[in-house]
């Protein structure tokens, strides 16, 4: 028996090494990810194993950038790639350069990771979302100039009689470069533009078709600006990325076109009835204001007319007033007639008549004592008729 | 630019006016200054609203990463 030659470790390594390539050029395992590692370099190393046993893996950079999710540790994979002997450590591993999810496709993993990642960065949440403006006067359109969704949205437009402005920013709505695209119109109608609503969206189609708007770089660029986005991709049933970072998620371009539409005859109605109010308004306001009027006047009465009741007062009073006085008169010329006839009784003369005389001395004086005579004096004696010049010739 | 937003300007600028003659408590002129104001407002409103007319252009970034406008025609919408 003849001994083997003594090898070094590096001839060891490397003879395993190419025995291990030229076996197995290119290798498709199924394993479940462990140990995953994502250091700095954008390498993946991880390991790949099932019940009974395990094997290195790494991934390089390049490929992962193919990778539309990113593996996590549990995860039940198939991988591609070739198996190699590293030789530093003497380790065999698999350089992976697809990965594929066991059970989901990876487009849909793709899509669950992204939507719990923005969603945990609060980019769906509803205070994030910007109003939509009632009546946009110039609208910026992300889509394919070419596409379905521009000719379906031009059409509703053009059918209901809308006028707005639009501004489309043509990109390509699936492949490689629709992504990037996308994000670069949205920021370039934010940057160039003064639209005041932007619709991004494209037709219906497969999950890969539509995929541009589950890409993150779309997502981030429909959260960062600053004009209210409507994302209006594909049919009724798809939900994509761009649907849940969008301020409004319309169905489908059409949808998108007629909420414009829609709002156009809302806010017609709103401006026809505010000007009908307008003119109820005043006129309740005017008739409040002749109400008042009206009960204001029926209280001012006219001068004239209380001149004429005082006039009217005062004819009557005079009236009153004369007749009073006559009355009055009356009643005082029977008075005086009733004092008069007692007057008359009273009279001297009335006296006289029953035979007294008056005595009255020279100066006219009354005589009412016979010592103011003396003899000799001439009296004047006054009786009913006629008077009579007497002498003293004796006090008695 | 000035134009923009004039259309909300206008209507809020309504909404304001209807309500304030709402109130009731307007003096007679206010009431109708306010009301020749309104009625100018919606009809502004109006104007832009029913007159505006649909016009379509189409933006790109050229090489120099200047911005190019260009009349856009979608053949099957005029035909």
């Amino acid at each position: 028996m003849s001994q083997p030659p003594v090898l070094s470790v590096t001839g060891l390594v490397s003879l395993l090494k190419e025995t291990v390539e030229d076996n197995f050029v290119r290798v498709i395992v199924e394993g479940e990810i462990s140990n995953l590692a994502r250091p700095a370099s954008g390498h993946l190393y991880f390991s790949l194993k099932d019940d009974r046993a395990q094997i290195r893996g790494v991934m390089f950079k390049p490929a992962t950038r193919l990778m539309k999710f990113s593996p996590e540790n549990g995860m039940r994979t198939i991988c591609k790639g070739m198996v190699t002997i590293y030789q530093q450590r003497g380790e065999l591993q698999v350089v992976v350069d697809a990965i594929e999810p066991v059970g989901t496709g990876s487009l849909q993993l793709a899509f669950e990771q992204l939507k719990e990642k923005l969603k945990s960065e609060g980019l769906f949440d509803e205070e994030r979302k910007r109003p939509i403006p009632a009546s946009p006067r110039k609208v910026g359109i992300v889509t394919s100039a070419t596409g379905a969704a521009i000719h379906d949205m031009l059409q509703v437009l053009k059918r209901r009689g809308v006028g707005v402005e639009v501004c489309l920013w043509p990109t390509k709505v699936q492949g490689e470069q629709a992504a990037g695209e996308i994000a670069a119109a949205i920021s370039g109608l934010n940057r160039h533009s003064d639209v005041d609503l932007l619709i991004v969206g494209r037709g219906g189609g497969s999950i890969e078709d539509l995929w541009a708007f589950n890409e993150e770089v779309v997502a981030r660029a429909i959260a960062d600006s600053a004009i209210p986005v409507v994302s209006a991709v594909g049919h009724e049933i798809d939900f994509t990325i761009a649907d849940f970072v969008a301020d409004l998620r319309a169905a489908t371009p059409t949808a998108a076109a007629e909420m414009i539409c829609r709002n156009r005859v809302e806010l017609e109605t709103h401006v026809d009835r505010l000007s009908m109010q307008l003119g109820e308004r005043l006129e309740a306001r005017l008739g409040l204001m002749r109400e008042r009027f009206d009960g204001l006047r029926r209280r001012l009465v006219s001068p004239r007319h209380q001149i004429e009741m005082r006039g009217q007062l005062l004819a009557e009073f005079s009236t009153r007033l004369q007749g009073s006085m006559a009355h009055f008169l009356e009643r005082r010329s029977t008075a005086v007639g009733s004092l008069a006839l007692r007057l008359d009784t009273l009279s001297p003369l009335k006296t006289l008549e029953r035979g007294y005389a008056i005595a009255m001395r020279g100066d006219g004086k009354v005589v009412y004592d016979s010592a103011d005579l003396d003899l000799g004096d001439t009296l004047q004696l006054r009786f009913s008729r006629g008077g009579a010049m007497v002498k003293i010739e004796e006090k008695m | 630019m000035s134009e923009k937003g004039s259309f909300e300007n206008s209507l809020k600028r309504l909404e304001e006016i209807v309500n304030k003659m709402e109130q009731g408590d307007l003096p007679l002129e206010e009431a109708l200054a306010c009301f020749e104001e309104g009625v100018k407002a919606a009809a502004g409103c109006q104007k832009l609203l029913r007159e505006a007319e649909l016009k379509i252009e189409s933006l790109r970034l050229d090489n120099g990463g200047e911005l190019v406008k260009e009349p856009f025609t979608d053949s099957s919408v005029d035909g």
